[in-house]
């Protein structure tokens, strides 16, 4: 089992959801995040007090899928995730030793 | 019987008002009309709305997210201070019969002799209103003033410190300005200044007090480099628009009548209001930003500020440009003088309130004039009128900033005036109050 972290733009979270529906994912976990990369961040001025917050806001996706199924979840994130915009975001793929369901007590594949 | 039969009760609108005194002064009883009492009333309540949920919500959004609950809580309880001491003695001093020209007579402390019948005079002769509207309508001001002062000290003061300073800078410091400007033996009434509805007894003063304030107690810590960026524009947009329809009351409310000049306050306040707002966010551009929330809500106030001592003194063409004016002024102070000269006037108390009630007080007594469309109150020529308003604006400077210093240190003397840095830090709304403005 792979678990895939994608950090992606906001409103690039519908397109990459339908994108991974298709693909056959039928569950992930979505968090707001902030965080900095190459994209700068923008100015903010209150009553002339600039402030520069290189804390950009981002989406980051969780998803735990069968090994052999990663390869098409990252094609198809990278895919529909892409603006060819500095800022798209990054996708970093681990390895998962066990899972579990915990209404049921399945493991693994069976939990997914 | 004893009739509140001088001109106690009037702001000081001009002496053409004045000379006519005598003839009514020995007359019969004053008339009460029923409307122009429903009109005070709702007036009172109007002022009321200004303060809490108006300014709580306007500063409150200024603030970050840790300190919003301090902001709320010290604004209304500054408030309700206020208005008790203003029953108790703060009514007398300013408006009590006697006294000499800086604070009035104290017979009427505790309210003594303020019942159900006794009147207090409009600028109308032989109209009056119940006195208990005029008290409550003056306790708003009180009220509202004093929390004012507090834009420049939040997110450090303590809580105790702040209704200490209350206590003390109400009694030496606003209730004798309100009396010199509004009471007809007051020092500045008797030069013939013109403040409509409070520029210097509220907005000077409560702007030049905030300024000493902040200057005493010193900086945030990490101002000016850390990150404050206001937490909520969107509280910030609901208290500007709570405060523009509350400032009504306050300003068409001060003709203490249901009429005319009471319609001219009223037209005065929509226009001045409406071009200083644009008129912030014309100076962003003008300075290469964009036009933002936060300059339109600071040009709306810049404006109504610069428009109270003029609301029945102006033309409305003439409350245009002195709201645009000191609007532009004010951008200037806040965004440029507060950073070149260091002080952490955290909500701008002093740059929209003080700078922008200077430009209104001074500019009264030039869009007063008949060539500027003004209504002429007054009967002096420009020139003689702006003296006159230059003395009161300087007064009223020196008055606020020695009666700050003592209100300050006595409550640094009581309370210790600041909350420890890791209170600061953490936040006043869990440090002083135990609470968190938002959870989950």
């Amino acid at each position: 089992m792979k678990l895939i972290i994608a950090i992606i733009k906001p409103f690039k979270l519908d397109e990459v959801r339908e994108a991974l529906t298709e693909v056959g994912i039928a569950g992930m976990t979505v968090t707001e995040v902030k965080g900095f990369g190459r994209q700068k961040g923008q100015t903010e001025i209150y009553r002339g007090a600039e402030y520069s917050t290189n804390m950009v806001p981002k989406t980051r996706i969780e998803i735990v899928c069968p090994a052999e199924m990663a390869d098409r979840v990252v094609e198809a994130i990278q895919a529909s995730a892409n603006t060819g915009a500095i800022g798209d975001g990054k996708i970093f793929v681990l390895d998962v030793t066990q899972a579990v369901r915990i209404r049921t007590g399945e493991t693994d594949r069976n939990a997914l | 019987m004893k009739l509140t039969y001088r001109l106690s009760a009037l702001p000081a609108l001009g002496f053409g008002l004045f000379a006519a005194l005598p003839a009514w002064a020995q007359g019969a009883a004053p008339t009460v009309d029923k409307g122009d009492t429903a009109w005070m009333m709702t007036a009172t309540l109007l002022v009321l709305m200004m303060i809490v949920p108006g300014l709580a919500l306007f500063y409150g959004g200024l603030v970050r997210a840790k300190n919003m609950l301090s902001v709320m809580t010290q604004i209304g309880a500054v408030a309700a201070l206020a208005m008790l001491v203003w029953v108790a003695w703060g009514y007398t001093e300013a408006f009590g019969d006697g006294g000499n020209a800086i604070v009035a007579g104290f017979g009427k402390a505790f309210l003594a002799g303020v019942t159900p019948a006794s009147t207090a005079a409009t600028f109308t002769a032989g109209v009056a209103i119940p006195e208990y509207v005029f008290v409550c309508f003056q306790m708003t001001f009180a009220a509202i003033t004093v929390a004012l002062v507090l834009g420049s000290v939040v997110e450090r003061i303590k809580f105790a410190a702040v209704m200490v300073f209350a206590v003390v800078w109400l009694t030496i410091v606003y209730f004798p300005i309100a009396h010199m400007v509004w009471a007809s033996n007051g020092l500045f009434f008797k030069m013939g200044a013109l403040d409509f509805a409070g520029g210097t007894v509220v907005h000077i003063n409560a702007g030049v007090s905030a300024l000493v304030a902040a200057l005493i107690l010193g900086r945030r810590i990490g101002y000016p480099t850390e990150y404050m960026p206001p937490h909520s524009l969107t509280m910030t947009g609901i208290g500007t628009g709570l405060l523009w329809v509350g400032w009504f009351g306050f300003n068409a409310g001060s003709a203490l009548e249901a009429n005319g000049s009471a319609a001219l306050a009223m037209i005065n306040t929509f226009v001045a209001t409406a071009a200083a707002g644009l008129a912030w966010m014309l100076a962003e551009r003008v300075n290469g930003h964009k036009g933002s929330a936060l300059g339109f809500c600071s040009g709306i106030v810049a404006g109504l500020v610069a428009v109270t001592p003029a609301a029945g003194n102006s033309g409305p063409f003439g409350a245009i440009v002195l709201g645009a004016v000191a609007s532009v002024i004010c951008y200037y102070a806040v965004s440029v003088l507060k950073p070149r000269l260091g002080y952490d006037d955290a909500l701008d108390a002093f740059g929209v309130h003080g700078i922008g009630g200077m430009v209104g007080a001074i500019g009264t007594g030039v869009v007063n004039a008949a060539m500027f469309g003004g209504p002429a109150n007054g009967g002096k020529t420009i020139g003689e009128q702006v003296v006159v308003q230059l003395a009161t604006v300087g007064t009223t400077i020196v008055w606020a900033a020695i009666g700050t210093t003592i209100a300050v240190f006595v409550a640094k003397a009581v309370t210790g005036l600041r909350v420890s840095p890791e209170v600061e830090r953490e936040g006043l709304d869990l440090g002083e109050h135990g609470e968190r403005a938002y959870n989950g």
